[in-house]
C-alpha cells in the first residue's frame, strides 16, 4: 500500500512545476462587473421616523446608526449637524429638531 | 466581456451555493433566518449581522451596508499570517461606488505641479515600470472604536477592521519621477472613483507630504496576495501606505495631484485629525486642544486561538498564538502575562515577512491551578515603542492600542 503512493508522489511533484512556471508569468487584470447590495431597512417607526426615513437614507443605510451606542442629545445634534455642514446633506431646517429628538428617543444616553 | 460572462457565473454560483447552505441549516434549526455574531462592545448593541452578500466576498460582519462597512471575523485572523481578501475588511465614505470596471478604459492621471501630465493606463503600469512587493498591515484609523469608553459615535468597530496582505504593485517615486516632479512641491494629493452622492458634498481626497510620497516606499497596488483587488477593497489600483493608517490608503485610485501648497481639503485638514498628544489620548471633554493629521500606526497584538471566557485545562500545557505589529516599525518582541501585568514572559515570534506586516507569535504555558486569569499581551516594537496599559481616547475613537486581556478560566 506504501509503495503505490511512491508514482503519485512523484507525479504531483512534476504537475506542481508548470503551476511555478505559470506564477513567472506577467501579473493580468480581468475587468470586473458586479452588484452592490442595497439595504431596504427603514428605521424603527415612531415620531419623526417618516423625517429621517426621508431625509438620511439617500447617502447611507440605517444599519450603522442602529448600531450606534447611546449618545446624549448634544452628540446626536453634533452628527446631525455635522451630516450638514461637512458632508452636505440637504436637510431642512425644520427637520432637523425631530431628527434630533427620534436618535436621542431611539439612542438616547440614559 | 467573455472576463464578465465568466465572472458573472462564479458569483451566480455562490449566491446559488449559499442560498442552498441556508436551505441546508433550516433543516435542522428552524427559525434560522441569518447568522448572527455578539461584538463585546460595552454598553452595546453588540449584535451584527454575518453577510455573504457582497461580491468577491466572504462571510463578513456587517457594520453597514451601503456605503459599505464590513469586518473581518476575528478567527480569520488565527489562520495564517496573510489575511485572505475574501474576508478583508472593508470601508467606503461615499455611496457612489463604480461597479463595473472595464481594465481596458481605467486610467490614472498624473497632473498639478509635474513637468508633463500623465494618463497611465493598467498595462502602462502593470508593463511600463518595476514591479515590487510588500507586505503590509492596513488598519482602519477607527479599528476598535468599539471598546472606546466613554462610547464615540462612528463605525462600531470590534477589533477586525485590519488585514495583512501582500501587496504587488509599482513604487509611487517611479510614477512620480515619470511625470517629473517640479521644485517648489510640498504634497501629493490622491483621489479614487467614489463619489459623494450629494454633488457639492467633499471629495474623498487625501494627501502625503511630498518626501514621503517619494520615499520608495509608498506605492500603487494592483494585487493583494497575489489576486486582484476585490472591487470593494478599491480594484483595480490602491495606494499602499506602509506604517500609516488605512485612510491614506485610497482605493480605485485615479486621480494624483503633486500640490505646491499644503492641501486644505476637508478629509486632509478637518477629518482624520487626532489630538497632538501622547497616544492621541484626551479627557473626555476636554477642548482647545491641537489636532494634528493622524499619520503612523503603533504597535498591537493579539491573542487569536482562545476568546475569552474560555476554559483551559489546568496542569497542563496550553498552547497561546497570535498576531502583532509594530505599527510604523517591525515587531520586538511579543509579551504575555498570566497575573494582571506583575510578571511577563516573551513569546516566540514567527517568521518575519516584513517590518510592516503582522508577524506570528506562539507560546506554551501551565495554569498550576484552576480558577480565573487574565491573560495580557504586549508588543514592543523595534523603535521601542510599547502598547500601553492603560487605553486612549478622543471623540472619533482613533489609534486604539492598549494591552490586550482576554479572560480564561483553568479548570
Amino acid at each position: 500500500m506504501f509503495r503505490s503512493f511512491l508514482p503519485a508522489i512523484i507525479l504531483l511533484g512534476v504537475a506542481s512545476i508548470p503551476f511555478v512556471a505559470r506564477a513567472a508569468t506577467p501579473f493580468e487584470l480581468k475587468s470586473v462587473k458586479v452588484d452592490l447590495p442595497d439595504s431596504d431597512k427603514m428605521f424603527p417607526d415612531g415620531p419623526g421616523s417618516d423625517t429621517i426615513n426621508n431625509n438620511c437614507l439617500a447617502c447611507h443605510s440605517a444599519g450603522m446608526v442602529l448600531n450606534q451606542p447611546a449618545l446624549s442629545k448634544q452628540a446626536w445634534a453634533a452628527e446631525v449637524t455635522k451630516m450638514i455642514n461637512a458632508y452636505k446633506a440637504p436637510v431642512a431646517s425644520e427637520d432637523v429638531g425631530p431628527i434630533v429628538e427620534y436618535l436621542t428617543g431611539l439612542k438616547g444616553a440614559k | 466581456m467573455v472576463e464578465n460572462v465568466a465572472l458573472h457565473h462564479v458569483l451566480t454560483r455562490r449566491r446559488l451555493l449559499g442560498v442552498a447552505g441556508v436551505a441546508g441549516l433550516a433543516l435542522s434549526k428552524p427559525g434560522w433566518a441569518q447568522t448572527m455574531i455578539d461584538l463585546p462592545l460595552p454598553g452595546g448593541p453588540e449584535a451584527r449581522q454575518i453577510t455573504t452578500a457582497f461580491p468577491q466576498k466572504g462571510p463578513m460582519i456587517l457594520q453597514r451596508t451601503r456605503p459599505p462597512l464590513l469586518e473581518t471575523p476575528f478567527e480569520v485572523f488565527d489562520k495564517g499570517v496573510f489575511t485572505p481578501n475574501d474576508q478583508f475588511y472593508v470601508r467606503w465614505h461615499w455611496a457612489v461606488i463604480p461597479t463595473d470596471i472595464d481594465i481596458g478604459k481605467f486610467s490614472l492621471t498624473v497632473r498639478g505641479h509635474v513637468n508633463q501630465t500623465l494618463s497611465l493606463s493598467l498595462n502602462d503600469i502593470l508593463h511600463g515600470l518595476p514591479s515590487v512587493q510588500l507586505s503590509a498591515v492596513n488598519q482602519c484609523s477607527g479599528n476598535s472604536r468599539g471598546f472606546f469608553q466613554p462610547r464615540v459615535p462612528g463605525g462600531e468597530w470590534a477589533n477586525g477592521a485590519m488585514g495583512n496582505a501582500l501587496w504587488t504593485g509599482v513604487r509611487l517615486k517611479d510614477v512620480l519621477d515619470k511625470a517629473g516632479v517640479k521644485s517648489g512641491a510640498v504634497q501629493v494629493r490622491f483621489k479614487g472613483l467614489e463619489e459623494p452622492v450629494v454633488a457639492d458634498a467633499p471629495h474623498f481626497m487625501k494627501s502625503l507630504d511630498i518626501d514621503h510620497a517619494r520615499d520608495g516606499e509608498v506605492m500603487i497596488a494592483y494585487a493583494m496576495n497575489g489576486e486582484q483587488l476585490p472591487l470593494v477593497n478599491g480594484f483595480p489600483l490602491r495606494l499602499v501606505v506602509p506604517g500609516w493608517y488605512a485612510t491614506y490608503w485610497v482605493k480605485m485610485l485615479n486621480d494624483i495631484e503633486v500640490l505646491n501648497e499644503p492641501d486644505t481639503n476637508y478629509w486632509t485638514k478637518v477629518a482624520y485629525t487626532i489630538p497632538d498628544t501622547p497616544h492621541a489620548s484626551i479627557k473626555p471633554g476636554e477642548t482647545n486642544v491641537k489636532m494634528v493629521p493622524i499619520n503612523r500606526m503603533v504597535p498591537r497584538s493579539f491573542v487569536t486561538n482562545i476568546a475569552s471566557g474560555h476554559r483551559v485545562n489546568a496542569a497542563a500545557p496550553t498552547t497561546l498564538r497570535g498576531i502583532a505589529f509594530g505599527g510604523d516599525c517591525g515587531v520586538a518582541s511579543v509579551d504575555y502575562s498570566i497575573d494582571r501585568g506583575q510578571n511577563w514572559r516573551q513569546a516566540q515570534l514567527e517568521k518575519d515577512e516584513g517590518k510592516y506586516g503582522f508577524r506570528l507569535w506562539q507560546t506554551q504555558f501551565t495554569l498550576s491551578s484552576p480558577g480565573k486569569y487574565t491573560l495580557l499581551t504586549r508588543c514592543t516594537n523595534s523603535n521601542g515603542v510599547a502598547q500601553p496599559d492603560t487605553p486612549n481616547w478622543n471623540p472619533a475613537g482613533f489609534m486604539r492600542n492598549v494591552v490586550e486581556s482576554i479572560d480564561i478560566i483553568a479548570a
